[in-house]
């Protein structure tokens, strides 16, 4: 027993140790370096099984992508930095061509990332999180913020709280306490909201959470004594049902309080209960399962057994369709440097890398695969790694989330110049030339 | 008869004080250390360097720090990745704004800077004992975070309070690949280690286990308790925060305070515990043991999962990782206090009489 056990062990070290797997041809191999337990579980499995639902929807239904054989191995981060660290190294030259691209899922694993992918040219696909400038594609070229990154949700979400004002000259002299996690995710917005609050005229008073921010009372006891108008809820996991029990114990109305897309999912508002009710949160994708792409993933996966959750009515919650949303974009990106790679055949994450950047979601995609509603669309460019997506607001009844709001859309007029002021510093700290997109092709 | 020691005479007080008096000892060391730093870099892969190796030995170094204090000075500590984050973020910022300083002077100053405040933080070890001065270690660890996330200064007021570490150039030399990344911990590692094998031995070294077995006792027999104590806790920091920069610019490349986290400090302390208080080795056994087991069991786990399609959820892995650590700590504290180390040393000496044992 003990002998079968050493063996097994270093059987298991040895693989770790060349980094090969069988390396077959026709393959794709996907990293999923997501998170199961900790703090963060709820959101990570939940998007970690849309995800892989999805790439399991292609391969019994389609068998693949052109043919090509979609394979995965998951690795546990449990959101800490250096795990994920260590999941990105063991798994990026695994399958026959390496990793096609990897989803840190977590801002702080991003960062970590960011000077590692250009050297094993590997893109990184940071698809709603992560660090904003890199949403220049001139400085970053391996870094894809798709969608929306957090600056432009922020302008989106203070649109609509303008909206809710009644225009965005009756602002002026309003109060908005953003309470954030502790965190370089939490702080990412810090700059931008100074600078809206600039623009419009309202006052911002910053409250930090320490991670994982499952005590608030002081935090709470502070906005009761401020009165704001409003309240900015940038949380995440388990800070997010801490935050709005205690605005119920605070007595703060909230219909005032407006989650980042990081707390409106089923997972943060249940455990609150009743507490939860009214609460709204931006989000760039639909709750539900009515959409033909869930649908099928019900009948081709579920209807296997494949399927990722035992707990299936977790099918269709936020966190599941958007980890859907993940695959859609990872698995388009790869049909796309297909087209002119050679279709069938496997790419590199160098090749994969150009369909990110030529990717280009319209209505005619999104109708092909399914999922029309569901997901914003938006197109990639050298210059622009972000797309140009819109936000949708929902509001949590006490049962379901319902959309309150059209797209809208972000102040890129604001933002782009932040962003590219913020890469071009990077870039001289780092010595990076930008690239010159007009030459790229 | 591997430890034969037959034949090995000692004829002078300098033989008599070597670090490995045994012949063989002396040949095994020289072995893995030239394994270490020729043999790996050339077959290690870049997985086995930049993911297992590198936070290894970085981490061997700060349970080194916080043995110096709490396993030779007595002086429980919950601080560890507090200075660790001093020094990562000092030695940024020394590059940052005299970008002529070499890195390793940058190094060595930001040990200094985590010394400094080490010094700091262990004046009310004067006072007090044990649980009670773990906790203001403690206030350590989130007042050196909290300072980290509020001022601006120490991230060069980087929006998110993220801080990217500058290249590492050494005699015009840029250290950019993993081999030579792990070269440069290695080097740093191996001499800090061996300075701190030889301090533990000399005067100061033992004016701190005299200060740990009973300070009262120390005292009268003419050791100065305050000076000892904050020497204590200056070397132990300096060791921490020299770990702290080459984790920030060595292994992750970018940093957030949040990377310190008090979890840090834990999984540290676990170390030195599992691998043995008061003992340079055992700090090295701890961090392997520490850094490896997960990895280990992930890998396990998907060896399982490839070779006879056995699926072992996630959550288990990270439950049983939590289950083997807490057993262990259990069984180390009751069973041997002195952790591996102490396992390892019963071990030669039964060897060193094999095999014929009185």
């Amino acid at each position: 027993m003990k002998r079968s056990m050493l063996a097994l062990a270093l059987a298991a070290a040895a693989t770790g140790f060349s980094g090969t797997a069988a390396a077959q041809a026709k393959e794709q191999f996907i990293p999923a370096a997501f998170y199961w337990v900790g703090p963060f579980a709820p959101g990570g499995s939940g998007i970690a099984a849309g995800f892989l639902d999805y790439l399991t929807l292609l391969n019994e239904r389609d068998g693949g992508i052109n043919g090509v054989k979609l394979t995965w191995e998951k690795c546990e981060t449990e959101y800490i930095t250096s795990r994920g660290v260590e999941c990105y190294e063991r798994l990026k030259k695994r399958g026959p061509t390496g990793a096609s691209l990897f989803h840190p899922l977590s801002t702080g694993i991003t960062y970590a990332l960011i000077d590692r992918a250009p050297i094993d040219k590997v893109p990184l696909i940071t698809l709603g999180y992560g660090r904003t400038d890199a949403s220049d594609g001139r400085v970053f070229p391996y870094v894809f913020p798709l969608i929306t990154n957090y600056w432009s949700q922020n302008t989106a979400k203070i649109r609509f709280i303008g909206q809710r004002e009644g225009g965005m000259d009756k602002l002026r002299g309003k109060h908005i306490v953003n309470l954030y996690h502790d965190s370089a995710y939490g702080k990412e917005t810090l700059p931008v909201l100074e600078k809206q609050a600039e623009m419009y005229g309202f006052k911002v008073t910053n409250i930090a959470v320490p991670s994982p921010g499952n005590e608030q009372s002081a935090q709470w006891l502070q906005i009761r004594q401020l009165k704001p108008d409003w309240v900015i809820l940038r949380g995440w996991g388990v800070m997010n049902p801490t935050a709005l029990k205690a605005a119920a114990r605070a007595g703060f109305p909230r219909d005032r309080i407006v989650g980042v897309w990081w707390s409106g999912s089923e997972e943060d508002v249940i455990p609150a209960g009743d507490a939860a009710k009214g609460f709204i949160a931006a989000g760039f994708n639909a709750a539900g399962d009515k959409f033909p792409v869930i649908q099928e993933i019900r009948k081709h996966v579920y209807g296997k057994g494949k399927g990722e959750l035992e707990d299936k009515s977790r099918i269709g919650t936020i966190y599941y369709n958007r980890g859907v949303i993940f695959a859609i974009v990872s698995t388009e990106a790869i049909r796309k440097a297909q087209e002119r790679f050679g279709k069938g055949q496997p790419m590199t994450g160098e090749q994969v890398r150009w369909g990110l950047e030529n990717l280009n979601i319209d209505e005619a995609t999104l109708k092909r695969l399914g999922a029309s509603g569901f997901m914003p669309t938006f197109r990639i460019t050298c210059e622009d790694h972000e797309g140009g997506g819109g936000v949708r607001f929902q509001q949590w009844d006490g049962k379901q989330w319902k959309i309150i709001s059209d797209w809208i859309p972000t102040d890129q007029k604001l933002v782009r110049p932040m962003i590219e002021a913020s890469a071009m510093q990077y870039a001289k700290e780092k010595n990076i030339t930008p690239r010159d997109c007009a030459k790229e092709k | 008869m591997l430890y034969r020691e037959a034949g090995q005479f000692r004829t002078s007080y300098a033989e008599d004080q070597r670090i490995f008096p045994i012949r063989q000892d002396r040949v095994a060391i020289a072995l893995l250390l030239a394994f270490a730093f020729f043999v790996v870099p050339a077959v290690a892969s870049h997985y086995w360097l930049k993911a297992l190796l590198i936070p290894f030995l970085i981490l061997s170094l700060a349970a080194l720090g916080l043995n110096i204090l709490t396993g030779y000075a007595g002086q429980l500590s919950l601080g560890t990745a507090g200075f660790m984050a001093v020094g990562a973020f000092m030695a940024y910022n020394f590059e940052l704004r005299l970008p002529e300083l070499p890195i390793l002077v940058s190094f060595a100053l930001a040990g200094l800077c985590a010394a400094a405040l080490g010094i700091v933080f262990g004046l009310p070890s004067l006072r007090i004992k044990g649980f009670y001065l773990a906790v203001a270690t403690l206030a350590c660890q989130f007042f050196v975070l909290w300072v980290l996330q509020r001022v601006g200064w120490f991230t060069n007021y980087s929006s998110s309070g993220v801080i990217s570490a500058q290249e590492i150039v050494i005699l015009g030399h840029t250290f950019d690949s993993a081999q030579e990344k792990y070269l440069l911990t290695l080097a740093i590692v191996a001499l800090m280690a061996l300075a701190a094998k030889n301090l533990m031995r000399s005067e100061t070294g033992r004016a701190f286990m005299a200060v740990r077995d009973m300070d009262v006792a120390a005292s009268v027999i003419g050791i100065p308790i305050m000076r000892t104590k904050l020497l204590a806790f200056a070397i132990s920091s300096f060791y921490c925060g020299v770990a702290g920069a080459l984790y920030a610019f060595c292994y992750l490349g970018t940093v957030e305070p949040e990377a310190f986290s008090l979890d840090l400090s834990f999984r540290v302390l676990f170390m030195i515990i599992i691998g043995g208080v008061g003992s340079i080795l055992g700090s090295f056994l701890g961090a392997a043991f520490i850094t490896l087991l997960p990895i280990f069991l992930n890998l396990v786990s998907g060896f399982l999962s490839h070779a006879f399609g056995v699926d072992v959820p996630h959550a288990w892995l990270s439950n049983i990782e939590l289950i083997i650590f807490g057993a262990l700590i259990v069984f180390f504290l009751i069973v041997e206090p002195h952790g591996l180390a102490r396992l390892w040393q019963i071990g030669k000496e039964k060897l060193r009489l094999w095999p014929f044992p009185h």
